[in-house]
């Protein structure tokens, strides 16, 4: 049996995209992953929001420590596979102790079809820890909201770096080959 | 064949900054930020003393939430070529008050003059205007620095310029090196003293 998990998934993206309007997120930088893609909806279409394509995931960084200075809150959405992209830009986070707050898309564990993302997935965890981000996971939708409420306010409440990883269990596992 | 760089990128900074008055500057790392240090440490710079590429995307951070000041990214040939992309990602949000300038002086003169792609025909600006930057300009001669600190301060659009400068080493002027102390200063001259208690 294939799963359909759209309207669950509807239902996480619309706690993150409160709690980013309830707690001043005002902008989001992303490279796209599809399990962001209604979060990017839903901040796209507000024009109260502005929401930043990226080309590589470590200009999200810079982007949210210079809108940090400017007084404005931002977030950055990617896949697990960019993590590593931001390794050393993650240092601006810790050195200078800026909010920094990001939401990782799993890829590379629960159920993976694609071996290429395992190395990145598997060391998502490790890397932002090494760069002294504190990690939360989420597995259960009814989690997304309480786990988001308190990294933002640990982010910018607190002066460092937090990453939510949103996991392959939560999203759905991406499927390339359709189950019989 | 184009003449060699010959630009004091000292002179030309204290130039561009002239009168400066409200004008936010995010600083690439090594020269740049000395050069920029050895005008004034000023609470509305931010001196990046690593986080290479950075520095343009900082200044669209800052753009975004600052959209009534003028932000400058003054940085290296170096430092802008190690994040190339954020080119196409500032071009295709067009923040009319962000400035890009970089410094070119053909090489990584923090260690030992190695020569940068520009040394090799790598143009920034046509980079820059490939990308979708509305205005692009390369300056090479000193008679263009005043229009191009006239457009830093006035011109109300997107541009990037790139004065192709001297490799020549000058004395450190180094700006303060706590990050905190950096974030902190220019959050407080930016947005007030309570900036610190939120």
């Amino acid at each position: 049996m294939r799963q359909n998990r759209s309207d669950l998934a509807r239902h996480w993206a619309h706690d993150i995209y409160e709690v980013f309007r309830a707690q001043g997120v005002s902008m989001v930088s992303y490279v796209p992953d599809a399990g962001h893609v209604d979060l990017i909806k839903l901040c796209e279409a507000d024009d109260r929001m502005r929401a930043v394509s990226l080309t590589s995931e470590e200009e999200g960084v810079a982007f949210a420590a210079g809108a940090y200075l400017g007084g404005k809150r931002a977030a950055l959405l990617m896949q697990s596979s960019g993590v590593g992209n931001c390794i050393n830009m993650l240092s601006l986070i810790k050195t200078c102790q800026l909010p920094f707050l990001t939401l990782v898309t799993m890829r590379g564990e629960f159920g993976e079809f694609n071996p290429w993302q395992i190395p990145m997935g598997q060391a998502t965890p490790v890397v932002l820890s090494a760069m002294g981000l504190i990690v939360y996971r989420v597995d259960a939708p009814n989690e997304v909201r309480d786990v988001l409420e308190a990294a933002v306010s640990l982010a910018f409440g607190s002066y460092c770096g937090v990453a939510v990883l949103l996991s392959q269990r939560l999203i759905g596992t991406k499927r390339f080959v359709e189950e019989k | 064949m184009t003449q060699a760089p010959h630009l004091n990128r000292r002179e030309v900074v204290t130039a561009l900054l002239a009168g400066r008055s409200d004008l936010l500057v995010v600083a690439g790392l090594g020269a740049t930020a000395w050069d920029v240090a050895s005008v004034a440490d000023h609470p509305l710079d931010f001196p990046l003393w690593g986080a290479m590429g950075g520095a343009a995307m900082v200044g669209l951070g800052l753009a975004f939430a600052q959209p009534s000041r003028k932000v400058l990214v003054i940085t290296g040939d170096g430092e802008i070529l190690m994040g190339m992309g954020s080119l196409a990602t500032i071009a295709a949000q067009r923040p009319r008050n962000l400035r890009v300038v970089v410094m070119d002086n053909e090489c990584y003169a923090e260690t030992g003059l190695q020569r940068t792609h520009t040394a090799f025909g790598a143009d920034i600006a046509a980079i820059a205007l490939a990308c979708g930057f509305p205005h692009a300009r390369t300056a090479r001669e000193a008679d263009e620095i005043e229009p191009l600190r006239e457009d830093i301060h006035q011109l109300d659009d997107l541009f990037l310029a790139v004065i192709k400068v001297a490799p020549t080493d000058y004395p450190k002027a180094l700006p303060p090196r706590d990050g905190a102390y950096l974030k902190n200063r220019m959050r407080a001259a930016l947005l007030g003293p309570q900036a610190v208690f939120e």
